[in-house]
């Protein structure tokens, strides 16, 4: 039997919107800490959100994030509309970028986003096909760390 | 190490200050790439850790509010833009600006008992 959820939301994530771009990761973190989350699953959930927004503001045309609170474990999904990834393995490698100068002017594009969110979750897949978009699921377990 | 040390050894002037003006310092990231100071915020979880940089932009901001850190020092006499310093103040993060470059304001802290923030796993 599938678990209660506590608490879900979505949000929406336009494209090449640099402005606002991270500002929903910070509504997460915010809604994680007043439901009383341990810190460090807090945290851990946060840096997820923020590069998987980043990779959809950087790369897509849109996308949303779902969050979903259970007793035991968080689940966020991220889905997008965008060019996709060809090759999976080779995103995954710390240091590999398809950033352009622009992108790494703002501090982006270090090659450091997917292997950051698989290194703070405890279930990370990917699914992606070229030229529709790219699907991320997180999952953090609460451990019994849910306050 | 509190704020006004960093102050003086920098020779930095402090933009934007909030009520924890006093909180103590012990760890520091360098970097302008905000994917590293991501992959490298474990000690930043503590709210001890200050971020040394030469990106101004917003994105710094928020970085450091997703990675938990409490203050900012800009390098090579770089200044924020109204907008930036207006979201740290927003989101509770003390910004300091320095003419030093990065490696001397590094060199300075870390001399002064900063350690690095260490690579330690995410979770």
């Amino acid at each position: 039997m599938r678990s209660k959820t506590v608490f879900q939301q979505e949000f929406k994530i336009k494209g090449g919107d640099f402005l606002n771009a991270g500002e929903s990761s910070c509504k997460i973190r915010n809604i994680l800490k007043e439901i009383g989350i341990d810190a460090d699953i807090v945290r851990r959930l946060a840096i997820i959100a923020y590069e998987a927004e980043m990779n959809v503001v950087l790369y897509a045309r849109h996308g949303a994030m779902y969050l979903f609170v259970y007793p035991d474990k968080i689940l966020l999904k991220i889905k997008d509309m965008g060019q996709g990834i060809e090759n999976i393995d080779l995103a995954m490698r710390p240091g590999y970028s398809t950033a352009t100068e622009e992108i790494r002017e703002m501090g982006f594009g270090a090659g450091m986003g997917l292997p950051n969110i698989k290194k703070n979750a405890d279930v990370f897949k990917i699914t992606s096909k070229v030229g529709k978009g790219t699907a991320l699921e997180i999952i953090i377990n609460l451990n019994g760390k849910n306050g | 190490m509190t704020l006004d040390k960093i102050k003086k050894l920098l020779n930095a002037q402090i933009l934007c200050k909030h009520k924890n003006h006093d909180c103590d310092i012990k760890y520091a990231k360098a970097s302008d790439l905000m994917s590293d100071v991501l992959a490298f915020s474990q000690p930043f979880s503590k709210p001890e850790a200050l971020l040394i940089t030469g990106l101004t932009n917003k994105h710094v901001i928020r970085t450091c509010e997703i990675a938990g850190v409490c203050a900012i020092v800009f390098v090579r006499g770089k200044n924020p833009s109204i907008e930036t310093v207006e979201l740290a103040k927003d989101r509770k993060i003390i910004i300091l600006t320095t003419k030093l470059k990065m490696f001397e304001a590094c060199g300075i802290l870390f001399s002064n008992g900063i350690k690095a923030a260490s690579t330690k796993k995410g979770k």
